[in-house]
C-alpha cells in the first residue's frame, strides 16, 4: 500500500496530469503568437497581458473539458473504500485504478480531483450553451426593438423589465423544480424559446441572398429543415431520428438560464442598435431601398459585434455562476453530477472540518469565470484601441 | 417631474401586479397545491381526498379568482363542511365566521398563514427582515466606501501601478460568487483545522479555535464582530468589485475633462483636483450602480444566509421555496419586487438631482 503524498509529490502530479491540456495550450499559443498579424482581433490578443492571461485560463478549462477522461484520475461516479473524506495525498484503496486520490475524496469517498475535471466538462457545454442561446434570443428580439421602436418596443421592453425584476434565487426556486416539470412548462418555454434561433438564421440569410431566388431558397431551406430537427428534438424530445435531444432536468435548467440571461442581452442590443440606427450607413442602406431585415442584420448587427463579443464573455462567466448557484441549492441537477455548484453544495456542510471538498470545485469556478473576466476586459482594451 | 413620478409609479404597480401574479400561478400549479394537500393532510390520501382537501381549502376554482382573493378585492373563500362548522380565508381559527370579514387580502393588510412557521406572514417576515435589514446596512457600511475609494484611486491616474493592482483586485473579486467567497473564507479563516486559524491559535494571537464563526445563527440575538464578519465579507465582495470598477471608468472619465486640464494648468494641487474638482461628478454614475445593486444584494443575502444559517429574509425564502409554502413564498416575493422597484426608481430620480444634464421632457 502507497504512503500519504506530500504537498509537492501532490502538485507535481497534478501538473503531470494535466498534460495533455499543457500540449494543447503550447499549440495554441505558439501558432495564435506566430499568426496573430493575420487573425483580426483574435490577433490582437495577444498584444495585451491581460487578455492574454484570461484566454490562457480559459482555454485551460476548455481543454480540460475536452480531454477530461484522459486528464481524471479514477471515475467520478464511482466510489472508492469506505472511508469518509480522505485527506489530499490519501492512497485509495487496494485494486483501485490510481493509486491516490490526489486531492481527497468527499463524504461518499469519491474522488475530488476527478470530479472537478468531469465538471469542467458539464460547466463548459451547458454555460456557452445557455448563452449562446440567450445571446440569440435577445439579437432577434433587440434588433426590431431598438430598429422600429414605437409600440413594438414598448411592449418588449415591459416583458424584459418584468423578468428582470424577478429576483433570480426566486424565478429559479419557481421554475426549477420536478412539480413544473410535471406540468410542462419547461418545454412550453423552450417551445418559445428555442425558436428565435431558427428565425435569426432564416431571417439572416434571407435578408443576404433576397435577390437570388435559388440560392435564397436552398440557403433558408436547408437552416430551416436542420434548425426544425433540431427544435423538435430540443425542445419537444421528439426528435424522430433520436440524434438530438436533452433530459427533462437539463432542459429545465437549461430553458431557466436561457430566461433569465436573454432580457439583459435584449436591452442591451437595443440599445446598441439605437445609438447605430441614426448612422449615415444606415441611411444609404434605406435609400438603396434594402428591406428593414437586410439593414437590421448586415449592416448593424456587424458594427455591434465589439461590445457584443466582450459582453458574450462576460455572460458565459455570469452564467457559470448561475448554473453554479442552481447547484448550490441543489436544483435541478442529479444530486450525484459531478458539476461545480452541486459539489460545493455537498460540500459545505462539513466545510469548516474538511474543507478540501467544497474548496477544489470553489477554486475551479472562481479561476474559470476570472478567466472569461480577463479575458472580456483584454478583447474590450484592444478592440477600443482602433 | 411629478408626471414622471406618476407615470413610473403607474408601470411599477402594474409590474407588480403581474410579477404577484406570476409567482401566484407558479406556486399554485395543480402538482404543488398536491404536494400542499398531502404535506398539511396526510402522505397516503388517495387522489380524490386530495381533490377534495384541494376543494374545501379554498384553492379550487379559476386561479384568478384566487389571485383576486389574495389581493382582496374579491369576498375570501368559505367553507361549511358537514358538521356545519365555517372555515374560511377570513376566518381565524375558532372564531365566530359571522362577525369575520368578507375581504381579506394583501390590500386589507392580510397576508396570508404561513404553513411552515405557523405563523402569519406578516409577522413572520417583519422580523425575519429585520434581521436581514442588520445584514444589509453592516455590507452597505463596508462595501460602499472601500468600493468608492478603491475606485477613485484606481481612476484617479488612469495605467499607474496602483490602477493595475486595484483593477486585477476589481476584476478578481467580481468573479467570486457568494457561495465561492463564502466556502473559501470559512476554509481560511474559521475552520480549526486549516486556513488561518490553528496558526494564529498556536502563536496564541487568538484565544479560541477559530479567528471567525463560521454560522451566524447566534448573531440573530446579539450581533458581534465574531460571528458577523464573515457573512457581512461575504456579500461585500462581489459588490466591492463591481462598484469599484464603475466608479474607476466614471473617475478616468472625468480626470480627461478640460477644467480638470484647467485646475491641473492653474497650478491646483492633484490631491485638491480629485478631491473638489473630480469627485462629485465622479460619484454620479456609482450612484446608479449602488442603488441598482440592491436587487443583487437580495441574491447574496439569499446565498450568504444560507451558508451561515442566519434565519433572515433569504433563508426565509429558501426554506418557503423548499416546503412549498405558498402564502409565506407571495409574501417573499412582494418585498423582493418592492425592493427592486423602489430601487429602480431612486436611483432614477436621483440620477436627475445629481445630473443637472439631464431635463425630463
Amino acid at each position: 500500500m502507497p504512503d500519504m503524498l506530500s504537498w509537492p509529490m501532490i502538485i507535481g502530479l497534478i501538473i503531470k496530469q494535466f498534460w495533455p491540456v499543457w500540449a494543447a495550450l503550447a499549440v495554441t499559443f505558439v501558432a495564435s503568437i506566430r499568426f496573430k498579424r493575420r487573425l483580426g482581433l483574435y490577433g490582437k490578443l495577444f498584444d495585451s497581458p491581460v487578455g492574454m492571461m484570461g484566454f490562457a485560463i480559459v482555454m485551460f478549462w476548455v481543454f480540460t473539458a475536452f480531454f477530461a477522461p484522459m486528464i481524471q484520475t479514477l471515475d467520478p461516479l464511482a466510489q472508492f473504500g469506505n472511508a469518509k473524506n480522505p485527506l489530499p495525498g490519501a492512497p485509495t484503496p487496494e485494486g483501485s485504478p490510481y493509486g491516490w486520490f490526489l486531492l481527497g475524496g468527499d463524504h461518499l469517498a469519491r474522488d475530488v480531483f476527478s470530479r472537478m475535471v468531469a465538471g469542467a466538462r458539464q460547466v463548459l457545454i451547458i454555460a456557452p450553451a445557455a448563452t449562446t442561446f440567450a445571446f440569440l434570443v435577445g439579437i432577434t428580439l433587440g434588433l426590431p426593438a431598438g430598429y422600429f421602436g414605437g409600440k413594438l418596443d414598448t411592449g418588449l421592453s415591459f416583458a424584459a423589465n418584468l423578468v428582470l425584476a424577478f429576483p433570480v434565487i426566486l424565478l429559479f426556486y419557481l421554475l426549477v423544480t420536478p412539480e413544473i416539470r410535471n406540468t410542462g412548462i419547461p418545454v412550453y418555454l423552450a417551445a418559445v424559446l428555442f425558436i428565435f434561433p431558427v428565425i435569426f438564421f432564416a431571417v439572416l440569410l434571407n435578408g443576404r441572398y433576397r435577390t437570388n431566388p435559388p440560392r435564397r431558397n436552398l440557403y433558408v431551406g436547408v437552416t430551416l429543415v436542420f434548425g426544425l430537427w433540431a427544435y423538435s428534438g430540443l425542445a419537444f424530445n421528439m426528435d424522430p431520428l433520436g440524434v438530438w435531444g436533452m433530459e427533462p432536468n437539463l432542459l429545465n435548467v437549461f430553458v431557466s438560464v436561457v430566461f433569465v440571461n436573454a432580457p439583459t442581452v435584449f436591452r442591451i442590443v437595443r440599445g446598441i442598435v439605437m445609438d447605430i440606427k441614426s448612422r449615415d450607413y444606415v441611411a444609404a442602406g434605406q435609400t438603396r431601398g434594402e428591406t428593414p431585415s437586410y439593414i437590421m442584420m448586415w449592416e448593424i448587427l456587424p458594427n455591434a459585434r465589439g461590445p457584443l463579443i466582450v459582453d458574450f464573455c462576460l455572460r458565459i462567466g455570469y452564467t457559470t455562476i448561475l448554473l453554479g448557484t442552481l447547484g448550490f441549492f441543489g436544483l435541478g441537477v442529479s444530486p450525484e453530477s459531478p458539476d461545480w455548484g452541486s459539489t460545493i453544495n455537498a460540500g459545505r456542510k462539513i466545510l469548516s472540518m474538511v474543507p478540501h471538498p467544497a474548496v477544489v470545485p470553489a477554486l475551479a469556478l472562481m479561476s474559470l469565470v476570472l478567466g472569461l473576466n480577463l479575458l472580456a476586459d483584454g478583447l474590450r482594451e484592444e478592440s477600443l484601441k482602433d | 417631474m411629478l408626471i414622471f413620478v406618476l407615470r413610473r409609479l403607474g408601470v411599477m404597480a402594474l409590474t407588480a401586479l403581474v410579477l404577484t401574479f406570476v409567482v401566484f400561478y407558479l406556486t399554485n400549479l395543480p402538482p404543488n397545491l398536491e404536494k400542499l394537500a398531502r404535506s398539511e393532510g396526510s402522505v397516503r390520501m388517495t387522489d380524490e381526498s386530495v381533490a377534495a382537501w384541494i376543494e374545501q381549502n379554498g384553492h379550487g376554482g379559476s386561479v384568478f379568482g384566487r389571485y383576486a382573493q389574495w389581493l382582496g378585492v374579491v369576498p375570501g373563500w368559505t367553507y361549511t363542511d358537514e358538521k356545519a362548522v365555517t372555515r374560511g380565508r377570513c376566518i381565524a381559527q375558532g372564531d365566530d365566521p359571522a362577525l369575520a370579514a368578507t375581504y381579506c387580502g394583501v390590500f386589507q393588510g392580510y397576508w396570508g398563514q404561513s404553513t411552515v412557521f405557523k405563523q402569519p406572514v406578516l409577522s413572520e417576515l417583519g422580523g425575519k427582515l429585520a434581521a436581514t435589514g442588520w445584514l444589509m446596512l453592516a455590507v452597505m457600511l463596508v462595501m460602499v466606501p472601500v468600493s468608492l475609494v478603491i475606485g477613485v484611486l484606481a481612476g484617479m491616474r488612469e495605467g499607474s501601478r496602483t490602477d493595475r493592482v486595484l483593477s486585477t483586485f476589481s476584476i478578481a473579486s467580481t468573479a467570486t460568487p457568494e457561495y465561492v467567497s463564502g466556502v473559501i473564507l470559512v476554509a481560511l479563516l474559521a475552520s480549526p483545522m486549516t486556513g488561518l486559524s490553528p496558526l494564529l491559535n498556536q502563536w496564541g494571537v487568538i484565544e479560541g479555535k477559530i479567528l471567525f464563526q463560521g454560522t451566524a445563527t447566534s448573531a440573530m440575538d446579539d450581533i458581534t464582530f465574531w460571528n458577523f464578519t464573515l457573512p457581512v465579507m461575504t456579500i461585500a465582495l462581489y459588490g466591492i468589485g463591481y462598484i469599484a470598477r464603475m466608479t474607476r471608468a466614471s473617475m478616468t472619465e472625468v480626470m480627461t475633462q478640460q477644467y480638470i486640464r484647467t485646475a491641473r494648468l492653474k497650478g491646483v494641487r492633484f490631491r485638491d483636483v480629485v478631491m473638489k474638482h473630480a469627485l462629485r461628478n465622479a460619484l454620479i454614475a456609482p450612484f446608479t450602480v449602488i442603488m441598482l445593486q440592491f436587487p443583487w444584494l437580495l441574491n447574496g443575502v439569499v446565498v450568504a444566509e444560507t451558508l451561515f444559517n442566519y434565519k433572515g429574509f433569504g433563508w426565509t425564502l429558501v426554506t418557503a421555496a423548499g416546503n412549498n409554502d405558498i402564502e409565506m413564498l407571495l409574501g417573499c416575493s412582494v418585498v423582493a419586487v418592492f425592493v427592486v422597484l423602489v430601487t429602480q426608481l431612486i436611483s432614477d430620480i436621483g440620477y436627475v438631482f445629481l445630473n443637472p444634464r439631464i431635463r425630463l421632457s
